[in-house]
């Protein structure tokens, strides 16, 4: 069992997954971000692999990135800091990133390198399902790795019925079909989780994208076993002074 | 008209497999959260494109509004100095100045059978994005054109006229500030935008079913050569064709119908800036590797790490970090041969046309021109170059040119 398996298994509300990107807002603030979040009560930490053109991210991680690799942030650098961090860091740990850095680092070798963290999961929201299921999944797989895909309003029930069966270890609601950081109309949000929820699906389901302070927490976690924060927490520790106390200060209100 | 074809398991040079597949290039590499739209085009395209009520309508607006078709000009003085017979098709004198024209018309008509009230779309030096706002001046619809900062400031006439057309241009702020975030924009508008929003897309780019939707809006530039050469030399093949390539929408159009008869060489020339290995050049084919951008898998200029690089060339339409995944095909296979012309090499080539034909052509068409002078072409030899634009809009750089010159 994988520690996301681990986890939700325990936990079956209020996981609180929190997104930050690799090598922001120092190059090796990394495991210091990772250190802060895991002792404020984040339950995952999903980790940004930064990418010259994020197509699926909104103004404020796509600027976060372009300033870790302003700040010399690859891959390659990624898995050295990673390298040791299993002796502090005990909590899941989720790769997010585009396919075309993976593809120039060697596919087959960055499932190796995570599994060897150990990472627990990876998203990719630009790996469509076919290519998945034909090419890249069997290689995900053979390395112990949950792939966790992506459902919006939009995306049909059958659909949503295939994405929940080819995800393992959870599967990723974007709150409104937009790209991150942008404001909600909760109302409608709920709608589309309470319809998630009836479809009784195989994963647990984790919401994304507008989530910024206990109020939209809450209620994303009325209807799903959790939610992810992005934007809100790249803004905070943006400006922080202190990553610890930035940390402490932005999550303690939300979890509290 | 063209016959439906449609899309099999295996794919050719005219129709990439029903995953959108060339070879090993193309798919649809997108988010979730553009999953509906894309699916929604990729059911519909080919049916709304093929109705006949459809295809009156886009042949009235290629023939009354655009112009077609677009004259086959024998360049007789260009031929004598190449010991050759070239013929220009002059996509330069379609309405707004380029064969973007073609496209917009296709895309737009197709969004209205969508029911899309509002167009978006991406724009490099500009031609692309006014065309898009001049059909949707002419059909009523809102218009969004998502342009770099760098590229508003170094193309203001091409803004000026979408503006005048009634589009909104949004710069694109991120990154480097030109084309590619300016497709990054649009991408990103169209996410938030599921519903009511159609994106025109204007090179043979982003997922499928843009790539092949693109090639047969743009097909019918072919289709004309073959039929005009037909008239003037007897023959519907020429031994040439020979079309410049940033995205590769006009050397898709120009290759179209040509692609499945190997006796017509194919030669696709990209734009080699300040020289290939100078860090300043757009030769994607000679400087990419495998990768996805916007959607789709192609060759990608971009670092070891696969962080995509900014290119350069004198020519803002082909100062594109990638390449249609059908032209990556068309590279692999060897089916067209890729050349590449600097940026002083296609300044000459336009200042030679200008004087031997009195035709001033884009920067982008003279990248073409500028390859001739390569091909070690025989007297028995026919070749088309695709005139894909007019050079009005390049007349700052040209006059620049002539500057430094005196």
């Amino acid at each position: 069992m994988n520690r996301l398996e681990e986890l939700f298994q325990r936990k079956k509300e209020k996981i609180l997954n929190v997104y930050c990107t690799a090598g922001f807002p120092e190059l090796d603030s990394t495991l210091t971000v990772m250190k802060a979040l895991q002792d404020n009560g984040a339950d995952i930490i999903e980790l940004g692999m930064p990418y010259s053109d994020p197509l699926a991210d909104g103004p404020v991680i796509q600027a976060s990135g372009t300033r870790a690799l302003q700040n010399g942030m690859t891959i390659e650098k990624l898995f050295a800091q990673l390298q040791d961090c299993r002796k502090e860091i005990y909590i899941p740990i989720i790769l997010m990133g585009y396919m075309n850095p993976v593809l120039q680092y060697g596919f087959e070798r960055f499932c190796q390198h995570a599994a060897a963290i150990p990472v627990d999961g990876l998203i990719l929201p630009d790996l469509p399902e076919h290519e998945f299921e034909t090419e890249y999944g069997p290689i995900i797989k053979r390395y112990g790795l949950d792939f966790i895909f992506l459902v919006t309003p939009e995306t049909s029930e059958e659909r949503i019925k295939k994405l929940d069966e080819l995800s393992t270890g959870f599967l990723y609601a974007v709150s409104s079909s937009s790209t991150t950081g942008k404001q909600q109309d909760f109302d409608a949000v709920e709608k589309y989780l309470q319809r998630l929820q009836g479809m009784n699906l195989k994963n647990p389901v984790l919401v994304g994208f507008g989530i910024k302070d206990k109020q939209s927490f809450e209620t994303a976690c009325k209807h799903a076993s959790g939610a992810i924060i992005g934007t809100a927490y790249i803004k905070n520790i943006e400006s922080a002074q202190d990553i610890k106390a930035g940390t402490k200060a932005f999550l303690q209100p939300i979890i509290g | 008209m063209i016959n439906i074809v449609t899309p099999n398991n295996k794919g050719t040079y005219k129709q990439p497999d029903i995953f959108g597949y060339y070879g090993s290039f193309g798919g649809a590499y997108i988010p979730e959260m553009l999953h509906s739209n894309v699916e929604e085009l990729k059911e519909k395209y080919l049916q709304i494109m093929y109705e006949e009520s459809f295809q009156k309508e886009f042949q009235h607006l290629l023939h009354d509004y655009a112009g077609r078709p677009t004259p086959l000009f024998l360049a007789e003085r260009l031929s004598k100095q190449f010991n050759t017979k070239i013929y220009l098709k002059r996509e330069d004198l379609n309405h707004t100045g380029a064969h973007k024209i073609n496209n917009a018309i296709g895309q737009v008509l197709l969004a209205l059978r969508l029911g899309k009230k509002r167009i978006i779309a991406e724009t490099g030096a500009g031609q692309h994005g006014v065309a898009t706002a001049t059909v949707c001046a002419l059909k009523g619809l809102e218009c969004i054109v998502y342009m770099g900062e760098v590229d508003m400031e170094r193309q203001q006439p091409n803004v000026a006229r979408m503006r005048m057309l009634g589009a909104t241009v949004l710069p694109a702020t991120s990154g480097s500030k030109t084309l590619k975030d300016a497709t990054n924009e649009a991408i990103r508008d169209w996410i938030n935008n599921p519903n009511d929003t159609h994106y025109v897309i204007g090179s043979v780019v982003g997922p499928h079913p843009y790539p092949d939707m693109v090639a047969r809006f743009q097909s019918v530039i072919s289709e004309e050569m073959k039929k005009q050469l037909k008239e003037k030399e007897g023959t519907e093949l020429p031994d040439y064709v020979v079309a410049c390539v940033g995205g590769g929408s006009n050397a898709a159009g120009a290759f179209y119908h040509f692609l499945d008869d190997p006796k017509v060489q194919l030669v696709a020339v990209e734009a080699a800036g300040c020289g290939i290995n100078s860090g300043m050049s757009a030769a994607t084919t000679q400087l990419g590797k495998p990768g996805v951008l916007h959607g789709s898998k192609s060759l990608v200029m971009q670092t070891p790490d696969g962080q995509v690089v900014e290119p350069h060339s004198i020519s803002a339409g082909l100062d594109y970090p990638g390449i249609g995944p059908l032209h990556a095909h068309l590279y692999e296979s060897g089916r067209a041969k890729f050349l590449s012309a600097t940026d002083k090499e296609s300044l000459d080539a336009a200042f030679n046309l200008t004087k031997m034909e009195g035709i001033i052509p884009a920067l982008e068409s003279a990248h073409a021109l500028a390859a001739l002078k390569q091909m070690k072409l025989k007297p028995t030899d026919v070749t088309i170059l695709c005139l894909s634009g007019r050079g009005d809009k390049d007349l700052a750089t040209y006059m620049k040119a002539m500057e430094s010159n005196q």
